[in-house]
């Protein structure tokens, strides 16, 4: 999947995560601020890298601003947030 | 004769305040207190310093005081409670010595022992006449119930009232005398009416909040302990008072009359009382505008002091008769020790206020909260903190299912047989973290930043500097 322009999903309410992905300059750029980074940051950003893997994303920025989202949450956000930044392209 | 003086400055030159002295507060202002600060700036404007700060509870309103404690004026604080604003900066380890918790229990019974020593209190007033005959019931700053600062006003050295609304001697309806009080200040305001009644004094909307409040309701009607005479202490959160308003519901419906209803009070309380759920309500502070209007007309709502409601020390108090308490909980280990100090990070974000009194003093002492919040059980192996003692704690609520003390196995049977989903709390625990996934674990392994005392005044717990 190609990062054709900036999108972002997900709110900043408690129990959720707000993920910005934009396109990259040559790589993957993870960036996590977190409300429990000191317990789950390497989990956070192990499922955003799981997720880019998936969709085969191999250049784009993601921004995380994560207020104690779950997994599946994660998960669930990132994948839109992809398909919102690739705009229908592949 | 008049015990009016002019300002801060001139009673606090008459008090002899000097370097290395401890000067005490109540918190009934709460969230709108300006006495506090007031009286820190002027003491710093003074050029005094290494004073030890004495309050029953910090609120953010009180966040100026971090930088008297940066700049050396307050090098110490005596506390039953630090918010969340106050408790992050603290638990950056800023003060000079290690703060000292107690609980709304605790403190006066050490005040009063002598076990804490306090040179100077200012006492917030809604109302005083000249000669220092005081009542937070009237005025327009009116608080409610000033319990917090019988002790304080009982027992320090040089006793100033500051207020915004003088009234004519002699102040029949006082609840704290003239016999205490060396000077009184007459100011513009002593606070904010908004943030004095401020809180989270509403019933919760949130579907999980609703099930642990149904579920909290149940296990109170399954106890055997709900009857005529029944005595009940709940907090203000929105779980506790959706608890409170299903516990109603269930009073009225079985014509059961209770004997008193304790706490920090709210107009839900006040309700019930109306209502004729319970015969009066003891209240050693007021959370909202309907309780403190309750407490100033109608004779079964009585103002009591810390000292009645909680002390450890008198012969007999409020908390040793009740019957359940509903308290909440930042965390809980599988041993039911409760932390109420601190996140699970180990930043200061509360303290015990009432929680391990009513705890230990009731017969049934539920601890409501949410099995999972944002991200972070609520049950762990072993708490950050220990607040309150798992010996003194009966029944856990969460949405997922209700645990109980091992110890209580009556306590068990009677809810298992009510139909109640009873867990075992590892059980619940491994609930817990299967929904979260793995957390990595890390202690706070800075410097002791704050000695946590029960309310004997021995030490329970320490809190580090993150």
């Amino acid at each position: 999947m190609k990062i054709n322009e900036k999108a972002a999903a997900g709110t900043m309410e408690s129990s959720d995560i707000y993920i910005e992905v934009a396109p990259g300059s040559g790589g993957i750029d993870i960036q996590i601020d977190s409300v429990v980074s000191d317990r789950f940051e390497t989990s956070i950003r192990n499922t955003i890298t799981e997720v880019l893997s998936e969709f085969g994303v191999k250049d784009a920025k993601i921004m995380v601003n994560d207020r104690g989202a779950l997994d599946c949450t994660i998960r669930a956000r990132m994948e839109t947030a992809l398909k919102r930044a690739s705009n229908g392209g592949i | 004769m008049s015990k009016l003086v002019k300002n801060l400055k001139e009673a606090i030159t008459l008090c002899g305040l000097k370097d290395g002295m401890t000067i005490s507060f109540h918190h009934h202002l709460r969230n709108g207190d300006y006495v506090l600060n007031a009286v820190v700036d002027e003491i710093a404007a003074m050029g005094i310093k290494d004073i030890n700060l004495h309050a029953s509870s910090l609120f953010d309103i009180h966040l100026p005081v971090i930088e008297h404690i940066k700049n050396g004026v307050i090098t110490g604080i005596e506390t039953d409670y630090i918010s969340t604003g106050v408790g992050k900066q603290l638990s950056q380890g800023i003060l000079k010595n290690p703060i000292i918790f107690r609980t709304h229990g605790g403190r006066p019974a050490d005040i009063i022992s002598g076990r804490s020593h306090i040179d100077v209190a200012f006492v917030a007033a809604p109302s005083s006449d000249k000669m220092g005959n005081i009542t937070g019931k009237n005025g327009k700053s009116a608080c409610g119930s000033l319990g917090y600062a019988f002790a304080d006003a009982m027992c320090a050295d040089k006793v100033v009232v500051v207020t915004d609304n003088i009234v004519d001697y002699p102040m029949y309806d006082y609840s704290i005398p003239e016999t205490n009080i060396d000077y009184v200040v007459n100011v513009d305001k002593i606070g904010n009416p908004s943030g004095i009644v401020s809180g989270t004094t509403k019933i919760t909307r949130d579907p999980v909040g609703l099930v642990m409040a149904d579920y909290a309701a149940k296990v109170i009607k399954a106890s055997s302990l709900l009857k005529d005479g029944f005595s009940f202490q709940t907090g203000a959160g929105g779980a506790s008072l959706a608890a409170a308003k299903y516990l109603k519901d269930i009073m009225l419906a079985e014509k059961i009359t209770g004997s008193y209803c304790m706490g920090g009070i709210t107009g839900y309380m006040v309700d019930m009382l109306n209502c004729g759920c319970f015969e009066s309500l003891m209240d050693v502070q007021c959370f909202d505008l309907d309780a403190v209007n309750s407490l100033r007309t109608n004779p079964k709502h009585k103002e009591v002091s810390a000292e009645h409601y909680a002390s450890p020390d008198v012969k007999s108090n409020l908390v040793n008769s009740l019957d359940v308490v509903i308290l909440g909980a930042t965390e809980i280990d599988t041993d039911f020790n409760v932390n109420v100090h601190t996140d699970s990070s180990g930043c200061i974000m509360g303290g015990s206020g009432g929680h391990s009194d009513a705890a230990a003093g009731a017969k049934l002492t539920m601890i409501i909260a949410p099995l999972v919040r944002a991200r972070v059980s609520v049950i762990t192996d072993r708490v950050t903190c220990i607040s309150t003692p798992g010996n003194t704690v009966d029944v856990l609520v969460t949405q997922r299912g209700i645990a109980i003390n091992p110890l209580r196995t009556e306590l068990r049977d009677r809810l298992k047989d009510a139909g109640l989903p009873v867990v075992d709390i590892f059980d619940l625990k491994k609930k817990a973290d299967s929904i979260c996934g793995e957390a990595k674990i890390e202690r706070a392994k800075g410097k002791v930043i704050a000695n946590v005392l029960y309310r004997d005044a021995s030490l329970i717990d320490t809190i580090r500097m993150i």
